[in-house]
């Protein structure tokens, strides 16, 4: 990108943020939708494993991932669907803005979007599920920003792929499930962690596991996206 | 014989490799005049009796395992097949970079062609070792993260290959699969590293060094059989894929509006 005037990264990014941050807030349609969706695959989980309250507990943090994770795709596959409606991935790409800001300001806004699914869900799971809740929010909340970080960054790369390819309903969870899944074990343990309390301080090792996951997929969604969303 | 042993294989099996990759480069284009089929009856008659001379030095001419017995035999053949996986997926990340920094078709078709037969030999492979698993470790599947990594990372390329199938946009195609090849080859130090990182069930990888000497030739001649038989499979799935892929971007001259060039019009 060589053209006569750029705006700098940053502040391409926030522009772009605070532009999807707006249309979704206009409509609040999708943030809805997710709630009761991911709601509903809480509620869901317990049928399906019975009233047995010390089972639901043990595994909360995994069912709370997995709920966060299927209601990622949707996330995920609307965050691309707005884009192309009327054309306005090509107006993006004719912008005198990086394309890298893209894939930054999607990745960021599904990882707020699923950061607060995560803050709305997380007390409806302590009541369901009857948990006892052993460390504060502190922790609670940085398990929870790194988790949706990680689903967040390959999710971005690969719903930009699969938004504009057939079957991309199907495409979108192929790809990325088997790709997340040490993000989500990383981030189920935590939480379990966090639920049951950490006596042995294996917490640290979770978080670098995360930390590290997001430190090479948010690099690499960095570098490749202006390939994918190039025409 | 030892050594004369090894020697026949090594020749015979870098031959046909460097036959193959020759034939790669020639015998690729679509209608070309080049007669491949002496030098590729050759490469397979290598593999033929190589698989064969492997298979007997490893049913009958080495020792049993102290304390496996004769379960152990199939790491002759679940070893080499997971090398070879290993083997394609390096190939299909290496063409998935190459691509992104100078567009070929022929790139294109190689990480179509390895991507596949990484998958094939590596779902091969993982069936083997469920086989094995049955008498020494009394389950057929084990949550060990060998077995884990390998399987997830398996799924990631069925990802990968049902990504191709699903982009009709050639160019397209290509671009957004190398990124993907690339997101996806990040798993393949994890699964080689796996039986380091976390010590458990699943023994360290078997090589050269970790294998008794007397076992080591075996597992040599069956690792180059399955060279040569990984070499064929791609050139001849490669070959197939640049074809599909010529068909693909001549399609246009081929569309309805122009009739003298569409066979259906000429009856």
């Amino acid at each position: 990108m060589k053209p006569g005037r750029t705006i700098s990264l940053p502040r391409s990014v926030g522009v772009l943020l605070a532009k999807d941050l707006l249309i979704e807030w206009r409509t609040r349609a999708r943030l809805n939708a997710l709630v009761f969706f991911a709601l509903a695959t809480l509620l869901l989980f317990s049928f399906a494993v019975g009233p047995d309250t010390k089972l639901l507990a043990r595994n909360a943090g995994g069912y709370l991932w997995l709920a966060l994770l299927f209601a990622s795709v949707l996330a995920l596959g609307e965050s691309f669907r707005v884009e192309q409606e009327n054309l306005t991935l090509d107006g993006l790409r004719l912008a005198p803005a990086d394309a890298r800001a893209i894939f930054l300001s999607k990745a960021v806004g599904n990882t707020l979007l699923l950061v607060a699914l995560g803050a709305l869900l997380i007390p409806v799971m302590v009541a369901l599920y009857g948990v006892q809740v052993a460390m504060g929010p502190l922790p609670f909340a940085i398990t929870l920003v790194l988790g949706c970080m990680a689903i967040s960054a390959p999710g971005t790369v690969y719903s930009a792929i699969a938004s504009n390819a057939r079957a991309r309903d199907v495409l979108l969870p192929l790809l990325l499930f088997p790709l997340i899944i040490p993000a989500l074990l990383a981030a189920a343990k935590a939480t379990a962690l966090v639920l049951q309390g950490d006596p042995m301080e294996q917490l640290g090792s979770w978080y670098g596991l995360l930390s590290g996951f997001n430190l090479i997929y948010w690099g690499l969604g960095f570098a490749l996206f202006p390939r994918v969303i190039e025409d | 014989m030892n050594t004369v042993l090894q020697l026949v294989s090594t020749t015979a099996a870098l031959v046909s490799v460097v036959l193959g990759i020759y034939l790669g480069v020639k015998w690729a284009p679509v209608g070309s005049r080049f007669n491949a089929r002496p030098a590729l009856y050759a490469m397979t008659g290598a593999a033929v009796v190589l698989l064969a001379l492997g298979s007997w030095m490893g049913l009958v001419w080495t020792p049993p395992e102290r304390e496996m017995g004769h379960v152990y035999r199939i790491i002759y053949v679940h070893v080499p097949a997971m090398w070879m996986a290993m083997l394609a997926l390096v190939i299909n990340f290496g063409c998935c970079i190459a691509y992104l920094f100078k567009a070929s078709w022929k790139t294109d078709a190689l990480a179509e062609a390895s991507a596949e037969i990484g998958l094939l030999f590596g779902t091969y492979g993982l069936v083997l070792g469920s086989i094995w698993g049955k008498p020494t470790w009394g389950v057929y599947w084990d949550w060990d993260p060998r077995l884990t990594a390998m399987a997830i990372m398996l799924v990631t390329y069925v990802g990968y290959t049902a990504l191709r199938r699903f982009v009709e946009d050639p160019e397209k195609r290509a671009v957004w699969s190398s990124v993907v090849g690339i997101i996806s080859g990040i798993n393949m130090p994890i699964v080689w590293k796996s039986v380091q990182w976390w010590r458990s069930l699943h023994q360290v990888q078997s090589t050269p060094k970790t294998v008794d000497p007397d076992m080591v030739l075996a597992l040599r001649v069956n690792a180059w059989a399955s060279l040569i038989l990984l070499v064929l499979f791609l050139l001849h799935r490669y070959r197939i894929a640049l074809a599909t892929r010529e068909a693909e971007v001549a399609l246009p001259s081929a569309l309805p509006t122009d009739t003298r060039t569409n066979p259906s019009e000429v009856v």
